[in-house]
């Protein structure tokens, strides 16, 4: 199994949020910077399905010099190389081109990668580099086996789960239970200075989105407390202040 | 021209998000001065057919096959990609949810428009076609310009208002051949829960934590929202450790829910559970705990012993009616 893991270098959940440059610029200063959580778990089962059908797990990044300690992380998890494709990931379309210019030179048998990244929170990378490769691709999938040459995965559908069967080549977007996390031994982080980063120039694409600027929401107004000896008093409230009942 | 629009279905009904999107569309055609089609796969009755005029739909392209009963990406995909090309629109609208998104990405690639996600009001158009939408699971906000000539938008759940246009919209069966490409993913099995209120779709969400202390004491919250009429979830806690269903849990890993209510009992508030619930209109906190994180976050709390306090609102509940 030749596989290809896409992850993305996203501030941590509890992250403060700012903008400098006139609101145009995301503030990183104090920002700790991880792997995306989507994107561990569908590392976490590449590592997995490796470990059971032998291959390879190569993890990509579209990102500047500055997420390579979250590419380093990534090959400490258990990777065995890494692609960092070196430009800002400006918009879903401009990373999954990125993507998909590599991959078309790779053959790989599966690409995965989170379901969405917890930055931009769009979840379409993986369809749109199945789309651009021409194979199929599948998401939200919490499941993932290897069965006779084809996938056999479970996707979340609101209110339920579709069992499908996928042919090799296809992409997936993944969510837990996919796996569990893998925690990096010392061994894996001693490796994982040596193992190769290449580091590959982006393809030119067109433009199909402009970004004008940032804006943080109104600040939340007070918690009203409710008695807890007449709690029926919320449905009043809701009723007729906030009007939503 | 025209504005397409993707209707879906579930449990044999039109998704209110779906009502929502056909509104938006409804919108934009006007904006844009064209007509709004809109795109049923599946079996569908006559009523739910006619419901799509009703809130800005002109015309109705109804695929109509059982096989499309359940949402498969790849055929989906190409139906609507067909769709939009024999209507020829620049525009196509969907409600955002999971199984819209891989839809929407690849429809771009085959329509070769611009796609935004998430959108939450109506573009700005006096100056080329500005769109706000929310970044960060709702921390922050993000304004940009769609340059492309044609445009995708998904549109987020109960965030613009539904409108009826009562329009009487004409339907037209819109035939579809699978391809190979479509077999490449075969569909085995379904497991759907029939009869329940989508936790995605719903206008009241009552949540449960680890603060009820086991799947025993869950009637509280399954009693509070049958009164309600709300969906039911819960947080990580409660569905690592098999409480409740992994399809329940509610935040950053699990569902993103944006109700008009959320009512969380004794869920202490840990980021990833708000990044998941940041979108909902009005949140009401139920926790034992004054210092509770969640208290911050919310516009109503009560600060007691949710066996206490629940089985009293759900009698207040009940009177409601």
């Amino acid at each position: 199994m030749k596989i290809l893991v896409c992850i993305s270098n996203v501030p941590d959940t509890t992250s403060k949020i700012s903008f400098t440059d006139n609101n145009t610029k995301f503030n990183t200063s104090g920002v700790q910077f991880i792997i995306g959580p989507y994107d561990e778990y569908a590392l976490s089962r590449a590592i997995e399905i490796k470990e059971a059908l032998g291959g390879t797990v190569t993890a990509l990044n579209v990102g500047e010099a500055d997420t390579e300690p979250t590419i380093r992380k990534a090959l400490a998890i258990g990777a065995d190389d890494a692609i960092r494709i070196n430009a800002y990931p400006k918009d879903s379309f401009f990373v999954a081109s990125q993507i998909a210019a590599i991959a078309k030179a790779e053959n790989y048998d599966m690409i995965l990668m989170g379901r969405e990244s917890i930055d931009y929170n769009s979840g379409v990378v993986h369809g749109l580099v199945g789309e651009l490769l021409g194979i199929p691709s599948v998401s939200p999938i919490m499941k993932l086996d290897i069965e006779g040459g084809k996938a056999v995965v479970a996707r979340e559908i609101e209110g339920g789960k579709e069992f499908l069967e996928v042919s090799l080549p296809f992409v997936a977007g993944c969510q837990e239970p996919i796996a569990e996390w893998k925690i990096p031994n010392m061994r894996g982080i001693m490796s994982a200075r040596t193992k190769p980063l290449k580091v590959v120039e982006p393809v030119a694409i067109e433009v199909t989105e402009k970004l004008i600027g940032y804006q943080l929401p109104a600040p939340k107004g007070a918690c009203k407390m409710i008695d807890p000896n007449t709690p029926e008093k919320l449905f009043d409230l809701l009723k007729n202040e906030a009007k939503v009942l | 021209m025209a504005v397409l629009v993707y209707a879906e279905i579930s449990d044999g009904e039109v998704k209110k998000s779906s009502y929502e999107a056909i509104s938006y569309a409804a919108e934009l055609a006007k904006v844009t001065d064209t007509t709004v089609t809109a795109v049923l796969m599946g079996e569908a009755s006559s009523e739910a057919l006619d419901s799509l005029g009703k809130y800005g739909a002109d015309k109705v392209l109804h695929a109509n096959d059982s096989k499309l009963n359940v949402p498969l990406t790849l055929p989906y995909t190409s139906i609507l990609a067909a769709a939009s090309e024999k209507e020829n629109a620049d525009i196509i609208v969907l409600a955002k949810s999971s199984v819209t998104d891989p839809i929407a990405a690849r429809l771009s690639i085959k329509r070769k428009a611009g796609i935004v996600t998430n959108v939450i009001e109506l573009p700005d158009t006096s100056a080329g076609f500005k769109i706000k939408r929310p970044i960060y699971s709702g921390k922050a906000f993000e304004y940009i310009e769609l340059v492309s000539p044609k445009k995708i938008i998904t549109v987020a759940k109960n965030a613009v208002p539904l409108k009826e246009f009562n329009k009487k919209a004409q339907v037209e069966n819109f035939a579809y051949t699978s391809t190979d490409a479509d077999n490449k993913v075969v569909l085995k099995n379904v497991e759907k829960a029939t009869g329940e209120i989508l936790l995605t779709e719903a206008d009241i969400v009552v949540s449960g934590g680890r603060g009820l202390k086991g799947p025993e004491n869950w009637h509280l919250v399954l009693d509070l929202a049958k009164e309600l009429g709300a969906a039911t979830g819960c947080s990580k806690p409660v569905s690592d450790l098999n409480w409740r269903p992994h399809h329940e849990h509610v935040g950053q890993t699990g569902i993103k829910v944006s109700p008009n209510i959320y009512i969380a009992i004794g869920i202490s508030g840990a980021i990833q559970h708000l990044a998941g619930v940041n979108s909902s209109k009005v949140i009401v906190v139920i926790n034992k705990d004054p210092e509770a994180p969640f208290f911050k976050a919310a516009d109503y709390g009560i600060v007691g012993d949710a066996f206490e306090v629940v089985p009293k609102l759900i009698a207040a509940a009940k009177a409601l009616k």
